[in-house]
């Protein structure tokens, strides 16, 4: 019984989560059912977007990873040049940014008329470099999951003893022996968790596929769930797909389970390369300033773009107009309702996961129930959004739930962010404390107020402020619910872009960046501070 | 002949000052003494290379290695902690003494065959650190350096986590390696008295400057030194 009572919060959100996810999952299941899954199996179009699907994730991973791999090093032996704090922070920036605006930097700078092209035309080359089609996609891909990816692998540096380089140093090893004895070991051990992320990240990815993608030769499986439920009204075939992304899904998921782990991103200015042996080689700083300064160019020129757009698009115009600011508004209520939402579920399972550590020692309940909450990240939004789609077209809801529906799937879909920022201080406050906190008799809200919250507040705050700002820009679920008068500020940018706005969408998109970033940095003001 | 000369060695962090001037003749064994902050583990540092002296001059065996890269200096070294690669076995830990890039010669290999029985790890070679104790994982890194063939170890303070027990038989280690292959050693210590059991020289060092070097036993016994009395009242009253 005092167990139960320890862990209630905890099982009512797994048993929350199993009613949203399950439940939109059964009901997709049921709409399914008229459509052959053999049939629907050989039928050419849908390999083609299965194979196009996880191709394209492949690709974008390899790349994202294997770039991230050369610069992170480069990062990590250049420990100490003017900017590099800057440059990690600005790295952040791709995570928070809404998708759909990052898509107009980028096409900015390699589209037809982008800067790109404008400089190959210098040389006599005419428009030679496409943004549309899997380069596109691939393009978006690595501009989004290589900082990612540079900041998850940092801390596999910093991980490494400093007297490990020392040793190292005292040993003459080379560059070479120095990545396969010190720095592979370390590295290896996070890669696989890595690489099933961003996999995942782009085996979902739905908006820059369906904005770059150009045509059906380049259609993911989340996108054909987009058409079939906005242009073809097909519900069956929806379904079927939904499911079919859910599985593939999962197989990936659980395949790599044992890599699944709570990974944190970290500024990564703990490292230090002061005692690495290799940093003076004049060949070495070449090349690590090459890699950086590229890396730095190919994330921060889309970025620039965004802005220098804006700056000379019809400002006034934009933001006098009314639906500017209720799509703003309708966007900020998502957000609100978003970090509400996931903030409850994330506290209530990590404090029972602490309880479970704590007075039972259960360290597999523990991990479990942690598992359970990050492995949201494997289901596809889509997914939810489907089966919350059928649930709105079935009561007739889809204009009233719209907001709603859109701030849940969100929820759930930023929970592992909160989990894996809150989760790690939390639970070792508890083991640090524990004793401590029981001989002086704190417990309950008080051990919350006075230990808990001022080790968590700024974790809190940074994964409420990103995922506020993810629910913000969030153009996937949005989308799909895309209705009249249920505008969200993304959505209405996509409208922009596809009706050839595009000066109107320049001012759009920076007004949304700012919206996001202020919002984050809002977040983590009240919060944090 | 001094095969250690350390002259007018100097080191500023902030308003703190290192500034020693040390000999020491081959084969011997100096302790170095002092409250944390003294700056003995910044000596040490300074010696091996892995610190850029802001003034004065090392001399190992009359050669000046101020200028050396530390895999070039005549000399090896023991940290606190982390001397071992987690995810490497033992046997392989002590071949890097050998070679960086683990290419073993025969001789090589007979070398580190010597080293582990030297050290009484050869039942254990295959293991790796994780699953071994302690006072082995010293041990290792202990044969390791005897691989590495330089005529001079430093050990900064390498067996603080040990047991009493496990320290004494340690220091005892290093003192039959330390005749057997003519090492001359210098061992950073919290607790002179039982440093002061192998080494021949004592060095008491406070606020980055030396305060006392002498016999040990007439250190120990006959402080003449305010700060090294207090000191020793100090480590003998924990």
């Amino acid at each position: 019984m005092r167990v139960l009572s320890g862990i209630w919060s905890g099982i009512a959100v797994v048993v929350f989560l199993l009613i949203v996810i399950g439940g939109s999952i059964t009901l997709t299941a049921m709409t399914s059912t008229s459509v052959s899954l053999s049939s629907a199996l050989a039928d050419p179009y849908l390999i083609g977007v299965i194979r196009f699907t996880i191709g394209q994730a492949v690709l974008s991973t390899v790349i994202s990873v294997s770039l991230a791999l050369i610069v992170t090093r480069a990062l990590a032996r250049r420990s100490k040049f003017p900017g590099r704090g800057l440059l990690i922070s600005l790295m952040g920036l791709p995570v928070v940014m809404p998708v759909i605006v990052a898509i107009f930097g980028i096409t900015a700078v390699f589209g037809k008329s982008g800067l790109l092209n404008q400089l190959l035309s210098l040389f006599g080359v005419e428009q030679s470099f496409t943004v549309y089609g899997l380069t596109g996609i691939l393009l978006a891909h690595t501009f989004f999951n290589l900082p990612l990816t540079i900041r998850l692998l940092l801390p596999a540096w910093e991980s490494i003893p400093r007297e490990n380089w020392r040793l190292a140093s005292m040993l003459g090893m080379s560059s070479r022996q120095l990545f396969r004895l010190l720095e592979w070991p370390s590295i290896s051990d996070r890669l696989p968790g890595i690489c099933l992320i961003v996999f995942l990240l782009c085996f979902t990815s739905f908006a820059v596929v369906l904005t770059l993608g150009g045509g059906p030769s380049a259609t993911t499986i989340e996108v054909a769930i987009y058409q079939a439920l906005r242009y073809d009204f097909e519900l069956s075939q929806a379904a079927l797909l939904a499911l079919l992304q859910l599985s593939l899904c999962t197989v990936a998921a659980l395949g790599l389970l044992k890599w699944f782990r709570v990974f944190a991103a970290t500024s990564g200015r703990k490292v230090d390369a002061r005692d690495r042996p290799d940093i003076h080689s004049t060949t070495g700083k070449a090349i690590d300033v090459f890699c950086i300064g590229i890396c730095a160019i190919f994330l921060l020129l889309p970025i620039a773009m965004i802005f220098y757009s804006g700056i000379r698009g019809p400002i006034y115009k934009v933001i006098s107009d009314p639906i500017l600011w209720l799509a703003s508004a309708r966007s900020l209520i998502i957000a609100i309702l978003a970090t509400v939402i996931s903030m409850l579920l994330a506290m209530g399972l990590i404090k029972s996961v602490r309880f479970l550590r704590e007075k039972t020692k259960q360290q597999k309940g523990a991990e479990l129930a942690l598992t359970i909450g990050s492995m949201t990240v494997a289901i596809p939004p889509m997914v939810i959004g489907t089966g919350f789609f059928l649930i709105a077209l079935r009561t007739h809801t889809l204009t009233h739930a719209t907001l709603i529906m859109i701030a849940l799937v969100n929820a759930v879909m930023v929970l592992p962010y909160l989990l894996r920022s809150i989760s790690p201080p939390y639970i070792q406050a508890g083991e640090q404390y524990y004793k401590l906190c029981r001989h002086l008799g704190l417990s309950g809200l008080q051990r919350f107020r006075l230990i808990d919250w001022p080790i968590i507040r700024k974790p809190t705050a940074f994964a409420v402020g990103l995922g506020g700002a993810l629910s913000f820009g969030d153009m996937g679920v949005a989308a799909l619910f895309d209705t009249d008068g249920q505008v969200t500020l993304p959505v209405m940018l996509y409208h922009q872009l596809g009706a050839y706005q595009f000066n109107e969408a320049s001012v759009t998109a920076v007004f949304l960046l700012l919206l996001c970033v202020s919002f984050f940095w809002a977040i983590n003001q009240i919060i944090g501070r | 002949m001094s095969f250690l000369r350390i002259k007018n060695l100097c080191l500023t962090f902030g308003d703190w000052t290192l500034d020693v001037s040390i000999e020491l003749a081959a084969g011997r064994c100096l302790g170095i003494i002092g409250p944390s902050g003294a700056g003995k583990s910044t000596l040490l540092s300074l010696i091996a290379g892995f610190e850029t002296p802001y003034s004065g001059d090392i001399f190992i065996d009359a050669h000046p290695i101020n200028d050396l890269e530390p895999s070039h200096r005549p000399l090896t070294f023991m940290f606190q902690e982390n001397n071992l690669f987690n995810h490497l076995t033992l046997y392989e830990n002590i071949a890097l003494g050998c070679h960086p890039g683990l290419k073993l010669s025969q001789i090589d290999r007979r070398q580190i065959e010597i080293a582990l029985s030297a050290t009484e790890l050869s039942s254990i070679a295959a293991r790796k650190p994780s699953d071994v104790s302690g006072g082995e994982r010293q041990r290792a890194a202990l044969a390791r350096c005897l691989c590495q063939k330089q005529p001079l170890l430093l050990l900064d303070e390498p067996f603080t986590s040990l047991d009493p027990r496990l320290r004494s038989q340690m220091h005892q280690l290093v003192n039959a390696l330390r005749k057997q292959h003519g090492l001359t050693v210098l061992v950073v210590s919290h607790m002179p008295h039982e440093v002061a059991h192998i080494a021949d020289e004592l060095l008491f060092m406070q606020d980055g400057k030396i305060k006392e070097h002498g016999n040990p036993d007439q250190l120990l016994e006959n402080p003449t030194h305010p700060q090294l009395i207090n000191y020793l009242e100090f480590t003998s009253s924990r």
